[in-house]
């Protein structure tokens, strides 16, 4: 017999207990990609193909070149990119102090803050659309009240335009920003900050070379999940841009109620997800170039 | 004013958490250029007492001067002191010469000067040609240098450390040990070194503070407070000990009811208890005068490498007799065999290292 035949202790075995355990992790993974394939991998191939068909049922580029073309569209796509934007910069603007201030509290005290701002993301999206509707409208609470305490006297337009879908998208969109900017912020060690300070550095020096650039991956990932659901998002604008802000999404919906053209929905769908994605790819380079530097 | 340190005065400094005393009236003079460790349990207050001197925990009165100056209204950015966390608190998005340049660019020196300065700590700390390394690239030895380097870059004549070797293994942090204390010699800053580790202050210091319950119990060098313990806490704390009970009374000294000779004459009537320290204690043939000898049997013995640990239970009236642990040197392969677990040992200490504690 030579060395190589002999069976070394148990090796058949243990060989078998590490297969064991890949099939168990497939197995956990399976309904997920079932999922996935069914509910998400077929769809939009079929979409993708869609795009493709033009009004005669052949193959051809004229939804596309439609919307290269029409005036409409390219005012939708700059309406959209515009208003997600604004809303991830307010978001930001917003989010960022408050993330930083529930971040320095005790526990306790920020937990009691998570919930304030978690509840209004457990209530229903349509119920607090129609609810700012109810604020900001003509003859709403806001109005009404400003007027009463005399410092304004005609109501001001807040709803049915860009101010309006704004406030909203914001108010919807600030814990998606504040969630993974405040993990971040909670994971930064605070003897970083002390140790600045006792080299030399002013509170706020301190924050701007210290604690801001760590919290940078945190901020980029809020940034960018609210401005990719900004860019599909539907119901808000909607409602509170009363038909005179028009973002993709609502275009995807009306040209298949109102003119039936699953082509040009299926080609803008399929523009909007392409440039989600462009986005998130530039987007996850920044983020781990970024985290090269944190732990 | 070209000293390279400053002297530190405590005094009075009081810090109340609710109901417990984080610091309770401590006074502390810190002389220009020393070596002061503040030793005690965790929760003892020394940390606290460290961080009143970086300006980071604010008493609710007392004075702290840095030679003639008053600074415990000063935020800490203004003291101008240099500090090594416990967990070295290095800027994870710097590298290491950006890390130990941070704060000559806070002070506005030229490029010029901090790429020499930075060079210069960097090889006082024997990390040169590290300098363009990530943090994350560093082994947990590497960054607490890192951490010094940054801390004594703008010769800073003050330098306070958090535990700073807590973090590393054992035999690194025997070699740190005598690193640091060789770097405070050619520094020469006032150093303020806190740790709970007794043996890392009896081998670093020129004088050992040890704090408890938030009030300084002993002041004095590794050697003092290791020969003369104030009190059982320290005994007990400092070094290994067996204390065992022994009544005064009328001059004369008894443990156990057999009359003992201690080093100093005590007049104090009372209780109190006789320390062993396990090294000084002796296995005994014979009675000879000058010691006083114990008999009692062995109950365990463990071999610990360059000694031999003996634990050895006292004879005793009642049935609780107390343990004392005697430490045999490994000498020599001629060494008398040492006695096997459950036979009768007699131990002696001399009378010059028998002393009471109260």
């Amino acid at each position: 017999m030579t060395i190589a035949e002999i069976e070394k202790p148990n090796e058949r075995g243990l060989q078998q207990v590490a297969a064991n355990e890949r099939l168990t992790f497939f197995g956990l993974t399976l309904p997920y990609l079932l999922m996935v394939t069914a509910l998400i991998v077929i769809p939009v191939g079929w979409l993708f193909y869609l795009s493709f068909i033009g009004r005669d049922g052949s193959l051809s580029f004229e939804n596309y070149e439609r919307m290269m073309k029409s005036k409409a569209y390219i005012r939708i796509f700059l309406t959209t990119f515009k208003i997600s934007i604004l809303t991830t910069i307010i978001c930001a603007a917003i989010g960022y102090p408050l993330a930083y201030f529930m971040s320095q509290l005790s526990r306790k005290w920020a937990n009691i803050c998570m919930i304030g701002v978690l509840i209004p993301f457990w209530t229903s999206l349509l119920v607090r659309t129609y609810a700012w509707l109810v604020l900001l409208q003509k003859k709403g609470l806001l109005n009404n009240m400003a007027i009463e305490m005399g410092l304004i006297s005609e109501p001001i337009k807040i709803v049915h335009n860009t101010t309006g879908t704004l406030i909203g998208m914001v108010h919807i969109m600030l814990p998606f920003l504040i969630l993974p900017l405040y993990a971040n912020m909670r994971a930064i060690d605070k003897d970083t900050l002390k140790a600045a300070s006792s080299l030399g550095a002013t509170p706020t020096r301190a924050f701007w070379t210290v604690f801001f650039p760590l919290s940078l991956p945190g901020l980029l990932a809020g940034l960018l999940i609210v401005f990719v659901l900004c860019l599909g998002f539907y119901v808000t604008p909607a409602i509170l841009g009363g038909g005179r802000v028009i973002m993709a999404a609502m275009k995807i919906s009306s040209n298949i109620e109102l003119y039936f053209s699953w082509g040009a929905a299926s080609a803008l769908g399929v523009v909007l997800l392409v440039v989600t994605g462009i986005i998130l790819f530039i987007a996850s380079k920044l983020v781990s170039m970024d985290q090269l530097g944190n732990r | 004013m070209n000293e390279t340190s400053l002297n530190i005065s405590i005094r009075e400094v009081t810090k109340k958490y609710d109901q417990f005393y984080a610091l309770k009236d401590v006074s502390l003079e810190i002389k220009s250029g020393e070596f002061m460790t503040l030793l005690g349990p965790s929760g003892s207050g020394k940390t606290t007492l460290l961080m009143v001197l970086a300006g980071f925990t604010n008493p609710d009165y007392g004075s702290v001067k840095f030679g003639d100056e008053e600074v415990i209204l000063k935020p800490p950015h203004l003291r101008g002191i240099g500090m090594v966390f416990q967990n070295y608190a290095l800027f994870p998005h710097m590298t290491v010469e950006q890390n130990v340049g941070y704060p000559q660019k806070l002070r506005g020196v030229s490029t010029a000067e901090t790429k020499r300065s930075v060079e210069e700590a960097l090889s006082t700390v024997k990390l040169e040609g590290l300098g363009h390394r990530g943090i994350n690239e560093l082994s947990g030895g590497q960054r607490q240098r890192v951490a010094l380097a940054r801390a004594i870059v703008f010769k800073p004549k003050i330098l306070l450390m958090d535990e700073p070797l807590s973090a590393l293994d054992k035999k690194l942090r025997e070699e740190m040990q005598i690193e640091l204390r060789q770097l405070h010699d050619t520094l020469n800053m006032t150093t303020v070194y806190v740790t709970h580790d007794q043996k890392e202050a009896l081998t670093m210091s020129d004088r050992i503070t040890v704090i408890n319950d938030g009030e300084l119990m002993q002041l004095g060098t590794p050697n003092e407070i290791y020969e003369h313990p104030n009190n059982h806490f320290i005994a007990d704390f400092i070094g290994e000990s067996s204390l065992l009970p022994v009544a005064v009374r009328n001059g004369k000294v008894s443990l156990n009811g057999e009359e003992i000779t201690l080093a100093e004459k005590t007049e104090k009537n009372g209780d109190f208890l006789l320390v062993v320290r396990p090294e000084k204690a002796f296995l005994a043939d014979k009675k000879i005068k000058g010691s006083n000898y114990f008999v009692g049997k062995l109950v365990d013995s463990i071999f610990q490498g360059e000694s031999q640990l003996l634990v050895v239970k006292l004879n005793s009236d009642d049935d609780d007799g107390h343990e004392v642990r005697v430490r045999v040197p490994n000498e020599s392969v001629t060494q008398k065999a040492l006695p096997v677990v459950g036979e009768n040992v007699t131990i002696g200490l001399k009378v010059a290292d028998s002393y009471v504690v109260s």
